[in-house]
């Protein structure tokens, strides 16, 4: 038995489908805008941000929004509308109680907190997952993971364990955030936002951008015979070492990416990537150089997206999965955008251009707040 | 697979609990946290910048910890720490919408926006334990026994892990919270 992916859907601002988003990348477009002061925030700031109005457009023709007039904020618009693109093209019966919802939200409707007026039990993303699998009418509690930024890895591990375990045949996992006040301006006060565009892993990089997106992704179980991408395996390490800094040694990421290796009986030799988390901190890529190195992957190619989209924070794990996964499709590992000379201390294979592959396989990796670490292996045997 | 709870604790903002027996009452006047921090010797000056989620989660953990009676602070990987609520982080996101609600008075503290996360407190109780195992921070519609125990089981699935110090922790104030916290062991004898 194996877990196989049968769907998906990725919500951007650089496209509502994953094959323009994919298109985009490989163009090397990015969504990313400086802003002098967005919402009337006192610096100035890079992110990407979804259009309300292409927005609104793409939620009256997916969602049959006159049934639930009360989803209205766009933390909600977008979680639904990927979920149900994402339940659609899979061709699966929502509705089954072998079927489980899962989200990945770092903040959810956070910004709600700003609106002394507003239903204050929307703001957790428990009770956004709540509704989603309400739209759909399925029985089963919806799962919501909140690890920080490895939520989007941690919602695939977990749909991956319910699938492997026999509790379900099949999950839909939907990954989003919003930018509000309240994200922006907290990032800013830890010093971490880049006032120009990312430079993932590069010497002069200043620090990170944020970006808006929901993504989702469709798992079923299915014979060993299958085509199509897989699931291998999964993990989630803690750093155990400090709440808001990466560990110096790298020690989590190296424990998920050695878990995963082990689990899915993975070599370096038979990765086409690993597609980093490469947030642009001085931190962040520093430590990841220094887990890729302990794990023995520095010959593997590495690459980031963040250049693309800012860290779009509890979408991220799977929207870089999916458009990895489509990259490999045509045999492409694509480029880092924003990567110019290398600035870590231990050799990672980083390019600013998209190079050939022939091989199949890659791993995911995620590291964030909390000390929290996660990687996942995948592959797609029957790509030539 | 067969899964053992070794020790319980209860923690509301009038009593605690320890494996099921009343151990000790709130008295008005003084922070119950604060009381318990210092009842059970905790030394660890980092509770005092802890949010109140963090603090509520710790206090429990060191409790259930003590209870266990094994040696303390020792890297090991072989246990994970899975936690549940409803609200997230509701009390430190309220804390930090205060400090950019008004652009006159606009002074976001890093200091409290990094609790503005609920695997925080995971993470919290990681360092200190000096744990590398899974950790895991999981928002349920509604307090679940059924639920947390299917997420519970699923952690076990990964191959490293032979306990989860697990349960649900929940604060939407200072002074409304709650933890339900026990020790899972594998257990290969049933």
């Amino acid at each position: 038995m194996i877990v196989k992916k049968i769907g998906d859907s990725v919500m951007t601002p650089l496209g509502f489908s994953l094959e323009e988003n994919f298109q985009a990348v490989m163009g090397g477009r990015s969504a990313l805008r400086r802003y002098d002061s967005l919402w009337n925030l006192p610096f100035p700031c890079f992110v990407s941000l979804i259009p309300d109005a292409a927005l609104e457009t793409e939620w009256k023709q997916e969602v049959n929004a006159a049934d639930f007039p009360f989803l209205t904020t766009k933390f909600e618009k977008i979680a639904l509308i990927s979920a149900v693109k994402a339940v659609k093209q899979s061709g699966i019966d929502p509705k089954s109680e072998r079927l489980v919802f899962i989200l990945s939200s770092t903040k959810g409707n956070v910004e709600l907190l700003g609106d002394e007026n507003s239903d204050m039990e929307r703001v957790t993303p428990a009770h956004t997952a709540q509704l989603i699998a309400d739209y759909f009418g399925n029985p089963n509690t919806p799962i919501t993971v909140s690890n920080a930024c490895i939520s989007g890895l941690c919602a695939q591990i977990e749909a991956f364990r319910c699938l492997q375990s026999g509790q379900y045949d099949t999950a839909v996992v939907i990954g989003a955030d919003v930018l509000s006040p309240f994200i922006v301006a907290g990032f800013q006060s830890l010093k971490a936002l880049s006032d120009e565009q990312c430079r993932p892993f590069s010497a002069n990089r200043k620090g990170l951008n944020l970006g808006e997106a929901a993504a989702a992704v469709v798992y079923t179980v299915a014979d060993d015979s299958a085509d199509g991408w897989r699931m291998l395996a999964g993990a989630v390490r803690n750093d155990a070492n400090h709440i808001s800094g990466p560990s110096r040694t790298g020690e989590g990421s190296y424990r998920a990416l050695c878990s995963v290796l082990s689990d899915s009986s993975l070599t370096a030799n038979d990765l086409a990537c690993l597609n980093v988390h490469g947030t642009s901190t001085m931190y962040n890529d520093e430590m990841e150089s220094i887990a890729i190195n302990r794990a023995g992957l520095n010959a593997v190619p590495v690459n980031a997206m963040k250049g693309y989209y800012g860290h779009t924070l509890g979408a991220a794990g799977i929207l870089e999965t999916l458009l990895t996964m489509r990259a490999l499709e045509e045999g492409k590992v694509p480029a880092t955008r924003g990567f110019d000379e290398l600035g870590v201390t231990n050799p990672v294979l980083v390019s600013s251009e998209s190079i050939d592959t022939q091989k199949h396989a890659f791993v995911k990796l995620l590291s964030g707040f909390g000390g929290c670490n996660a990687a996942s292996a995948f592959t797609n045997p029957n790509l030539k | 697979m067969n899964t053992m709870v070794k020790h319980t604790v209860k923690l509301t903002p009038n009593y605690l609990e320890v494996n099921g027996n009343r151990v000790a009452e709130a008295v008005s006047g003084e922070s119950f946290l604060t009381m318990l921090y210092r009842k059970y010797n905790m030394d660890y000056p980092k509770f005092f910048k802890m949010d109140v989620l963090c603090k509520v989660g710790f206090v429990a953990s060191e409790i259930l910890l003590a209870e266990e009676g094994t040696e303390r602070f020792v890297p090991r990987a072989d246990r994970a720490v899975i936690l549940f609520n409803r609200n997230s982080s509701l009390n430190a996101d309220r804390t930090f919408q205060k400090t950019i609600a008004d652009p006159a008075d606009f002074y976001p503290s890093p200091s409290v926006f990094v609790y503005t996360l609920p695997n925080i407190v995971t993470g919290e109780i990681a360092i200190r334990n000096k744990y590398h195992g899974e950790s895991s921070f999981i928002l349920l519609p509604e307090k679940s026994q059924e639920a947390m125990n299917q997420a519970i089981a699923r952690a076990f699935m990964d191959g490293e892990t032979t306990s989860v110090l697990t349960g649900w922790v929940e604060a939407v104030s200072e002074t409304d919270f709650e933890a339900e916290m026990e020790l899972r062991i594998k257990n290969y004898e049933l």
